[in-house]
């Protein structure tokens, strides 16, 4: 009986996965202990070794603006909240205004207007071959920058624009509607949003808006045309046939599209820093500068945008829960 | 008969009911009065000598004076290798093509590349012998176009085989004419700056993180754990922080993190930098590219008695990575827009240049000039990579290729 013939081990498919594993374990792992022993070594050297106590010293800086109360004799983790609320707000209302925008346009590339149509596409192509930070730059800088003060101000109804920031008309107390005012040469409103944060949202939202009519036009596109010709043949015009009929069906292709444009939207707002708003970001930069503490603020900064992007995903994913198609 | 139709055409698109004509009408006038403030502002009121009193600064930087002949010689370089290479490829021509050595669309290109030649050059005042040796570029592209259009027709396909070698070896070229070194003086990257250092990051991170992205694209589908694991670490660690944090982590933490010495200078930590985060989004596209391949391919590859290495390189990437052209060159534009954020840690690339320039006294307030300038580079730049990715797509999809 001739000797069964063996593998060589080298050829053995139970053997070789693990040595694979194996050695690619045995090199992550022998730099991953070079870099953390660097690491060490270095901070130590710098004094700088991991502490979080310096985040209870006064920050000794300024924020220019702010939702909660501060001044520069609080500590560091007051200014970085600070700036994590200037964060979200300007995330939140970009989300919402990217949305409405994106939707907008998206649904003009069903116009039956052909100007209409083309005026979207020109706009999505221009939006997206052109880098953010230039329009954040452009906005802030040629077009919010431009504005005059008191009476030369760019007056439109219900809105100011000033150099001095941007005025809208809202309900002051007791119901009252209530449109900016010159008091004094100085603009008042009761709602004023800071030049910077102005020029932030523009941008933001105006990026933002074009990738997402990107989605919502693949969506709708995904809806069989016959959805479009029962609608019309049942007797509802173009917005009604948009809003009841297509745009409900599109959702679930929507959504998901929508998921990754919200989550880029927040990461892109960190490019405040180049306006002058003071988000979170810019605040960790100002925390580097003055503590020194590099490791700790890009631990912090890491934290604070995955925590993030995981709350929009959680909203979302339950949003495309409630959109599915229910089919018996 | 035609202006009819034409007519017809506007009246359906534009005027087909009372509330359309209405809206087209009130559009046009906007788009009419925004034209109008626009050429006005641009032929009036701009003043273009802030970019035409720095063209060399946004070229290349603070590139030294004595050394640009060896800039010059790389984009001669370049114009060669062009020239070559496209007149080659229209001599050989796939079996779904024509074979006209010039057609409409070259013709088209070579207009366009002769306008700019003439305009660009004259519009941004460059001194006459620079507009020479633009005009001589030009032609010497050309005439190798045409030269090997000519020769490739009297020799086998076979020698084209050898012509895309020419790119790689030119790239290493021209990393040693850039930086110095065999004989050349050193030019320390802090010395580059303007359009040559965004190329040239770009470019970097372009052609290193395709590599890494299929890697760890294979990596985050394979079936061994610790691959997976890992590769689904790097991606999800890159994908969930914000760009300009991570260079942040590049500038101020990677010193910490090298033996001291070992850490390259800012320049390169930021080419690295924008390396792994273009990776980790190219693995995305890339993995749903695989995604996209049915499991059979493998299964068949395997039965046919090929290994695993085998398989992917000969029977799935192939299919994989062409279906995941298009999202991959997205990317890749994406990147070369991110280049700008190197501005913000204070690198001097296209638009760090320009925040230079515009902090200049004798240039202050002249934003929407030099912002609109940047704007229209790099919106050709980025749909000039649109476009060709939508041709590559073309040529690569097999239902339009021959049996």
């Amino acid at each position: 009986m001739p000797e069964p013939r063996t593998i060589p081990w080298w050829r053995d498919r139970r053997v070789v996965p693990w040595l694979v594993q194996g050695g690619v374990a045995l090199v992550v792992l022998v730099v991953i202990a070079l870099l953390l022993g660097n690491l060490v070594r270095n901070l130590t050297a710098a004094g700088l070794l991991l502490s979080w106590r310096w985040l209870g010293q006064p920050a000794s800086f300024d924020v220019a603006e702010s939702l909660i109360p501060f001044d520069a004799a609080m500590p560091y983790w007051r200014a970085l909240l600070v700036g994590l609320v200037n964060s979200l707000r300007a995330i939140l209302i970009g989300l919402v205004g990217a949305t409405l925008l994106g939707t907008a346009v998206g649904m003009a590339a069903y116009s039956g207007n052909g100007l209409v149509r083309r005026l979207g596409r020109v706009y999505v192509e221009v939006i997206r071959n052109i880098p953010l930070l230039l329009q954040l730059l452009f906005w802030y800088f040629v077009v919010f920058l431009s504005f005059r003060n008191g009476t030369e101000a760019l007056q439109l109804p219900g809105i100011v624009l000033a150099k001095s920031g941007l005025y809208l008309a809202w309900f002051a107390e007791g119901w009252r509607w209530q449109g900016p005012a010159l008091v004094n040469g100085v603009w008042q409103a009761p709602w004023r949003f800071s030049v910077e944060f102005a020029a932030l949202l523009t941008g933001l939202i105006t990026y933002t808006g074009a990738f997402v009519a990107e989605v919502v036009r693949g969506g709708i596109a995904a809806v069989p045309r016959g959805q479009w010709e029962a609608a019309t043949s049942l007797g509802l015009h173009w917005g009604a046939s948009m809003r009841t009929v297509v745009l409900p069906q599109a959702l679930p292709v929507i959504i998901p599209g929508l998921n990754s444009q919200y989550i880029s939207l927040a990461k892109n707002s960190a490019l405040a820093v180049a306006v002058g708003y003071a988000d979170l970001y810019s605040v960790a930069e100002t925390t580097l500068n003055q503590t020194g503490r590099a490791l700790e603020v890009f631990l912090l900064l890491l934290g604070a945008y995955l925590v993030i992007d995981l709350l929009i995903s959680l909203v979302m994913n339950g949003l495309n829960q409630l959109v599915q198609i229910r089919e018996r | 008969m035609a202006a009819n139709s034409l007519l017809a055409s506007l009246r359906r698109e534009l005027f087909a009911s009372r509330g359309d004509a209405l809206l087209s009408a009130g559009l046009l006038a906007l788009i009419a009065a925004a034209a109008i403030g626009l050429l006005r502002w641009a032929f009036g009121q701009a003043q273009w000598v802030v970019i035409q009193a720095n063209t060399t600064l946004f070229a290349v930087g603070r590139y030294p004076l004595d050394q640009q002949w060896r800039l010059w010689l790389l984009v001669a370089l370049l114009a060669l290798a062009t020239g070559l290479s496209w007149g080659l490829l229209r001599a050989n021509p796939r079996g779904d093509r024509s074979g006209v050595l010039w057609p409409a669309n070259d013709r088209i290109a070579v207009a366009v590349l002769a306008f700019l030649t003439a305009w660009a050059p004259a519009a941004l005042r460059l001194a006459l012998p620079l507009q020479l040796r633009w005009w001589g570029i030009t032609a010497l592209l050309l005439a190798l176009r045409w030269a090997a259009g000519r020769w490739g027709r009297r020799h086998p396909p076979q020698l084209l085989r050898w012509v895309p070698l020419i790119w790689p070896l030119l790239y290493l070229l021209g990393m040693v004419l850039i930086s110095g070194g065999l004989g050349l003086i050193r030019v320390p990257p802090s010395e580059w700056g303007g359009l040559l250092l965004t190329v040239l990051m770009a470019s970097f991170a372009i052609l290193a993180s395709f590599p890494l992205g299929v890697l760890m694209a294979l990596g985050r589908r394979s079936e061994l754990p610790l691959l997976r694991w890992g590769s689904v670490l790097y991606i999800e660690f890159i994908r969930g922080a914000p760009l300009i944090t991570l260079l942040f982590l590049g500038q101020n933490i990677l010193g910490f993190l090298l033996p001291g010495g070992l850490a390259p200078d800012r320049v390169w930590r930021a080419a690295w930098v924008l390396t792994f985060f273009c990776g980790a989004y190219v693995a995305e596209a890339v993995r749903a590219g695989l995604a996209s391949v049915p499991g059979g391919q493998q299964e068949a590859a395997r039965s046919l008695g090929l290994s695993v290495p085998q398989s992917l390189q000969h029977v799935v990437l192939p299919q994989a990575l062409r279906i995941a052209l298009p999202a991959t060159v997205g990317q890749f534009i994406s990147l070369l827009q991110d280049t700008t954020l190197l501005s913000l840690i204070g690198l001097l690339e296209l638009l760090g240049t320009a925040r230079t320039v515009m902090a200049n006294p004798d240039f202050l307030g002249k934003n929407a000039e030099v912002y609109l300038t940047l704007a229209v580079l790099f919106w050709c730049c980025c749909a000039a990579l649109g476009l060709g990715s939508r041709a590559l797509e073309r040529r690569l999809d097999p239902s339009h290729s021959p049996a």
